[in-house]
Parts: structure tokens; sequence; C-alpha cells
């Protein structure tokens, strides 16, 4: 009698958990929560409009130019980090490649009539040509940092601190630390042209997003990357060659890398071995702001993007307030680690 | 002196969803070895973490040399007398045998207002305590020189500096050779005689029969009782230890097991720990289930199989075809798939969609021109799975770890089904999930059985074995001990098997 009433009441507990199982996982819309888990957003746009209506410059339309070109050079370099942070490792050669990349791509695209010619005898290169040739050459350092961390196990954060160094050796042996400039017109209009009103340099920064969106959303490689993000060894269970996907992420990094050498060198007008110096933190700093978890698995484009612009609009507001350059690195350095503390503690809450 | 050293009465511990202690008294004798004993689950580890304070009891109180006491962590055990060995042992292995002994209270010395450590005084200490633990070692040799054994002994010789009372030893012989067996026994009986209580928990039945003086068996969160050892055999405790009725209800089995699918031969780890030559046979449609106590290697086995843990020795026949498989990859493609003991560990990706944790074993199958992943093939497999399998959630986008245990093992099914994969290996496949659900999730398990697939179910619950298997293979210390068929299964003779050490 007994057993028949327990037989009764477990065949029927399926119905009886889809019933409660609905009502208790519909969450409402939480403000609260919303505000709280994009605080560092909504402080840094009060801080723009507060700067916004007390400096008329600010609106120009130069300051918006300039804010452009700096936000699309730099989303490019934050989607190269955000594999390496999405599969929870970091890429602190970042600025460094950054750097490799614009120097070679100087060399390439020097006028022909130069005096202080790197290469003297050579012609003028293509620049898609410059491009791909300084891609491939800091492809190099992403795929060894890639195999370093993937089959010697060193942590990323070493792993990458140690090409730090090296890549920024290998381009002081390379330029001989003078400063590299005289560049066609044709590369330094890249900044200032326009196509249908819009700078050319929106346009690398589009392509770049649309690619990494595509990428991370709709192939498997995209897919595998969040797995390994959220779960290293169930990711190994379920197939995934993990070795050969962090590989990728670190090469592709590099190549974006290399892509906004390039941008920058443009802009700049001239190179030097210091180029895209402390990149990396403000790639790794903007990805944060803009959701990519430090605990890995989650990360989008969108978030990516947005946080690109809230830090480097963060930058401008201060130098339109007259806050001291010197300033302007500690509050940046407290963004930093105030973003890292919110996103955290968005985890540590769920537990 | 009292008549006991230590006394626990009316002890209960509650988990999530289970009642781990309920009202468990023992009292144990000053100078005696106390054995406790119970099936995996019983709760006699959960009692002694009570005791150590690493878990707090809900209710219950602690008699220790006659006066109530209570212990707030395991700091304060320590220094009231109560010291643990542990199964896995904490020590730091890049320190000093001395340091590891006086770890936390170093003997300091004064030199002029600053308070150093007294190193001197701190390795002659150290030497000392070896002595009584009969190890003549060097106190500055890095403890991760050591054997297991040896670390072992170190860890006794700090319970002792510590002037423990009551030495509790959880599964002490576990790693150990027979030769360190009997150094330990030795150690234990030193200690006996100064008057030191060991709370002894262990397995292996001929052990316990040596050493210990009294004997407690638990079983299910209860205490059954306490017996002399001499007035005990293995026959005798392997029926308290299990004499219960099944509450559990499984479903109506009505699969067929067909003809032999995969034959393994001789596999072996690289591991001398671990599985060593373990022959088997797979049929279709057969649920095998798979048996033993924890360290039987029964799960490095299956995921030697899977491609996690590398074979020394030994061949796979696959469908008429020796199988080799280096990585999890080879095994999915070859139609296998494994559902691992630890969920949240090695199972979910917590932080991903419901869509994302069904479909990425198996990408490969929605692609369209080679690259592209179609979503619409993705939403359908998912939504086909939550529909078959009841998966009680608000939308395929829902991250996983919102879900109750249950709707994530079922979501990890999803994920292996999506491959229709020939073999599903299910490891602890109910572990930590309610009554309903597991009655689902035996469903689940017959209703391929009956399509054809071969379900092996590692379970460290007895009745979950006896009630859901074709047939029964049961591991003891890293090697095969025995098969049994469903039918004749019973929990004694899995229990027999399941402790036949040698």
């Amino acid at each position: 009698m007994e057993k028949k009433q327990l037989r009764k009441i477990l065949c029927n507990l399926p119905q009886s958990l889809i019933k409660g199982g609905i009502i208790l996982n519909t969450k409402k819309f939480d403000i609260k929560k919303f505000l709280v888990d994009n605080a560092i957003i909504f402080i840094l746009l009060l801080m723009v409009c507060y700067v916004g209506i007390t400096q008329p410059n600010f609106l120009s339309k130069n300051n918006f130019s300039n804010v452009s070109i700096n936000t699309a050079i730099r989303f490019i370099i934050a989607l190269g980090v955000s594999g390496c942070l999405i599969t929870k490792g970091t890429d602190l050669s970042a600025g460094r490649i950054v750097g490799l990349g614009a120097c070679i791509v100087a060399t390439l695209v020097q006028k022909a009539d130069y005096s202080d010619k790197f290469f003297p005898k050579l012609g003028d290169v293509p620049l898609i040509v410059a491009l791909l040739i300084a891609v491939a050459f800091c492809c190099i350092f992403g795929l060894i940092n890639g195999l370093v961390i993937s089959f010697f196990k060193v942590p990323p954060f070493i792993a990458t601190l140690g090409m730090q160094t090296i890549v920024y050796g290998i381009c002081l042996v390379y330029t001989g630390a003078s400063p590299i400039g005289g560049f066609r017109s044709e590369f330094t209009s890249l900044v200032s042209g326009k196509l249908f009103g819009i700078p050319y340099l929106f346009y690398f920064a589009l392509i770049a997003g649309v690619f990494m969106w595509f990428l991370y959303n709709k192939t498997r490689h995209g897919k595998y990357m969040y797995a390994i993000g959220g779960n290293e060894v169930a990711a190994e269970v379920s197939g995934i060659n993990v070795n050969f996907t962090k590989i990728l992420i670190y090469t592709l990094a590099a190549g974006l890398y290399a892509i906004g050498g390039f941008l920058l060198t443009a802009k700049a007008g001239g190179a030097t071995v210091n180029a895209g110096y402390g990149y990396e933190l403000e790639a790794i700093a903007a990805c944060t702001i803009g959701g990519v978890s430090t605990n890995g698995g989650v990360g989008k484009v969108s978030g990516i993007l947005v946080g690109v612009l809230v830090f480097e609009l963060l930058k401008v507001s201060m130098q339109f307030l007259g806050v001291d350059t010197s300033y302007q690195y500690i509050v940046q350095g407290i963004v930093i680690v105030v973003a890292v503390a919110l996103d955290l503690r968005k985890y540590l809450a769920k537990k | 002196m009292p008549d006991y050293m230590l006394e626990m009465r009316g002890i209960s511990k509650c988990f999530p969803g289970v009642k781990a202690l309920d009202k468990v008294s023992i009292k144990i004798r000053p100078g005696t070895v106390h054995a406790l004993m119970g099936e995996n689950g019983a709760g006699k580890s959960t009692l002694m973490k009570c005791l150590f304070g690493i878990y707090k009891m809900d209710e219950g109180e602690v008699i220790y040399q006659g006066k109530p006491v209570s212990i707030a962590n395991s700091n304060d055990a320590l220094h009231k007398g109560i010291a643990m060995v542990h199964q896995e042992l904490q020590p730091i292995p890049e320190r000093s045998i001395a340091e590891n002994i006086f770890c936390g209270r170093y003997p300091l010395k004064k030199v002029g207002p600053v308070k150093m450590v007294d190193h001197k005084k701190m390795y002659d200490e150290a030497k000392k305590l070896l002595k009584e633990v009969r190890m003549e070692y060097d106190p500055k040799a890095k403890l991760s020189t050591l054997s297991i054994s040896q670390m072992q002994s170190v860890e006794i010789a700090k319970a002792v500096s510590m002037d423990a009372k009551v030495v509790i030893m959880d599964e002490p012989t576990s790693s150990l050779t027979d030769n360190e067996v009997e150094a330990l026994f030795t150690i234990i009986n030193d200690l006996r005689k100064k008057g030191v209580s060991i709370i002894y928990i262990s397995h292996k039945m001929d052990e316990i029969l040596r050493i210990s003086d009294d004997v407690s068996i638990m079983r299910d969160g209860q205490y059954i009782g306490t017996w002399e050892a001499k007035e005990l055999t293995t026959d005798i405790i392997i029926s308290k230890m299990v004499g219960r009725e099944l509450t559990n209800i499984y479903p109506q089995r009505d699969n067929v097991p067909g003809e032999v699918i995969l034959e393994a031969k001789n596999l072996t780890s690289i591991h001398p720990k671990s599985f060593k030559n373990v022959d088997f046979k797979l049929r279709k449609g057969e649920i095998l289930g798979l048996g033993g106590l924890v360290g039987a290697q029964r799960t490095e086995l299956m995921e030697a199989l899977f491609g996690m843990r590398h074979l020394a020795e030994g061949e796979i026949i696959y469908k008429g075809k020796p199988l080799n498989i280096k990585h999890p990859k080879d095994a999915i493609k070859g139609g296998i798939g494994l559902i691992t003991e630890d969920r949240r560990g090695s199972g979910i990706f917590g932080v991903l969609s419901i869509a994302d944790n069904v479909s990425i074993a198996s990408l490969d199958k929605y692609l369209d021109m080679g690259i592209v992943l179609n979503g619409k093939k993705i939403e359908q497999i998912v939504k086909d799975n939550v529909a078959k399998l009841s998966i009680k959630t608000p939308s395929s986008k829902t991250q996983i770890q919102t879900l109750s245990g249950g709707n994530q093992q079922k979501v990890i099914i999803s994920r292996w089904l999506a491959n229709d994969p020939d073999i599903l290996i299910m490891d602890e496949p109910t572990r930590g999930i309610d009554v309903g659900a597991k009655y689902e999730i035996y469903q689940i398990m017959v209703d391929l059985a009956k399509q054809g697939k071969t379900i092996i179910m590692i379970s460290s619950e007895m009745s979950e074995l006896i009630g859901m298997s074709d047939r029964i293979l049961v591991m003891c210390d890293g090697k095969l001990t025995g098969e049994i068929s469903g039918k004749e299964a019973t929990q004694e003779n899995i229990m027999q098997f399941a402790t036949k050490f040698n």
C-alpha cells in the first residue's frame, strides 16, 4: 500500500516540477541589478555628460573625429585580447606586438625620395602588402604565445609577459631604436580620408568587429572558445581540441594587433619602438568594462565596443577638464581595478 | 579517568536534500582502536569531520574526557587533543618535515625586541617526534621527498606533538604497500599503549579484524551498533553494513541485451596504483553496472576507455575492429559518450546557455558551407531534447547553472544524445539528484537501452546497481573481482567482491 502511494507520487512529480520550475525560473527585469551590473559605465557616462555641458568644445566635430579614430584602433586591439580573456587567459604582449606591427609597416611605406629611408632600394610597396607582411610577422609571435600556453602549460600571464619583453627587444634590433617617418601620402590619408563622409579608419574597425562577431557567434571556433572559458575540463571531455583552439586565439589576436599597429602608424605619421606601449592594459580594461568576465566564458563584441568607447571618453573627458597627465594615469588605474572588482562581485553574488 | 575517552551523542547533520547523519551516538574507550565501518555514503567521514570541526553539526553533543566540549574548527580540535590523519593529506610539500610538523606554532626565541623562529629547537624536537613514530629521517628534508606512508607518519608525529588523545585515521592504508601497512600498525600499537584512542575508518575487513578492539557500524547516516572485534567475522560485518530493504523504485526494465559490441582485454593503467589487467565485454542494448568502493578505480577505467587517461597495456575491440583512443574526440567519433562523475567540475559549462551546453559536442553536424553554424538546426535539436527528456527550463537561452541538478544532468545526457552514441558511460548518474528526477533518469537509461544503446553505469549505491543493471561488474583495488548477473545480485555478494583485496 505504502509502495503504491510512493510510486504514484513519483510518477506525478515531473508534472508538478514543470509547474514549479517555470514559475521559479521566470525572473522579472530587475532595475537595481541592471544598474549595479553596469555601474561603471553609468558613472563614466554621467561624467561625459557633465564634461559635455561644461566644456562646449567637447561636442565639436574635431573632438568627435579624434575620439572615433582612437576608439577604432583600440577596438581592434581589444578584440584581439578578448579571445584570450574569454578563455581565462590574458595577453600582455599585445601593446608591444602593436609596436612591432607599427614599425614593420613604417619601414615599408616610406616615400621613395625620403632621405633617411630604412630600405633605400625599396620601391612603393602596395599598402595592403605592407599590412599583410606586418600581420604575418606578428602572427608568428602570437603563434608562439599559443604554443607555449597550450603545450608547456605556462600560465598566459607569464608566457605573454615574457613575450612582451622579447618583442620589444626584437623591435629595438629591427629599427635600431631610431624613429621612422616620411610616409607616402596615400598611407597617412587613411586617417584623414573619408568615404561617404566617414573616416576610412572606421571601416577597418567595422570589418574587424563584424568579422569577430561572426567568428564568436556563428562558428565552431567561437563556441569552443566560450566553452573552454566556461569549463576547460568539460570542454576536453566534449571532444574539443583545447590546445588548437587556444593557439588559434592567440595567433589571431596578434594579427589584430598588427592591424592596430598599421592604423596607429598612419594616424601618428611616424613610428618608434614605443608605439603601442601600455595598450594591452587599456585593452584589458576596456574589455572588462564592456562585460568580458575575467572568470571566463563571457563576453560580447558589442560589449567590447562599449567598453573601449567608454574608456576612451574617460581619457578625453579628463583632458578637457584639464586634469594633469600624471593624475590621469592614477584615475585610469583605479578604473581598471574597480571594473574588475565589480565584475568579480557579480560572480561572487551568484555563489 | 572516565570510562570513555570520547562520546558523541545524538549527532545529526543535514546537507541540502540529504540527511547525512541521523542522531548518531558512539563511545570510544581510552587506549583502543575503534573501527568505524559502513558503505560509501554511510556517514563515517561526515561524522569524523563533525568531530574534527570541519563541518558544523546540526544537533548533538561531544563529551571529551568526561566534559562536554564544543569544537569550533579543526585548529580548535587540534588544541583540544583531537587530531585527524586525512584521506587526502594536506601538507606543504616544498617545506621541510619539521616545518610541516610545527606549521602555525613554530618554537620562537627572542632576539632583542624581535621574536624569531628557533630553528635549532624546531629541528631537535622534530627529530625526537620522528623517533617516536619510528621514522629515522632528517627533519630538514623536504616533505616532497617522502613516500605517502612516510608523510602519514609525519602527520601522526604532528598529532603526537600536539599531545593528541584521539587520533582519527580515515582510510590510512588506501595507498600503502603491505610493508608500509605493517609499519603503520606498529605505530598504532605504540599509540594505543600510551592510552591514545584511535578512530580507524577503513573498508578492509582483514585489517579491521586484526587491528581494532571495537567496531562500530553505520548505515545510511544511522548508527547500527558497536561490537567487540573478536565477536565479529567478515560476513557478520557485511550483513550489518548492508542490512536494509530497497526503498528506491526503479522503472520496469524491458530492454533485451544483444550481441557483443565491445571487448576490452587486459586494460592496464600507466599508473601502478590504478586499474590493471581488466577484461570485460559489452553487449548491445544492455545496462552494465560497475560497482565497487570509492577508490576501486572504476572512474579511472572508464576515463581510459574514453581517452582521458592513458593505457600502458591492453586492447579494445569495438564492432569487430581494434579501437585506438588517444583523446576524447576519438572516442566521440567512435560513438562513445561519457557523463562524468563531477557534474560541476567536468560536465556543465555553467555560464553558457542550455543550447550551447547541448550542442557543444556535436557542432560538426550543424554546419552550412562547412563553416557557418546553422542556428535553426541547433535550436531544433535543443527543442527536441528539451521535450524528449522533459527538461524544465524557461528557454533554451537560460544559463545551465540556474537549473536544478536533475535538469543539468538531463542537459548533459542531451549533449551526448545529439551525437547518437552507441555506448554511453554514466559515472554516478544520479548523484545529488532528487528522487523524482532520479526516476526520470532511470527511465531515460532504459529507453536508450531499448533503442539498442549500451549503458555503462558506475554507481556507489548498491540498490541502484541491483535495481538498474542487467549485469554487474565489481572492482576492488584496481582489479575486476567479480561479475554478477542483475537477477542474482544482492548487496551481500556485491560487497563480498568489492572488499576482495588481493
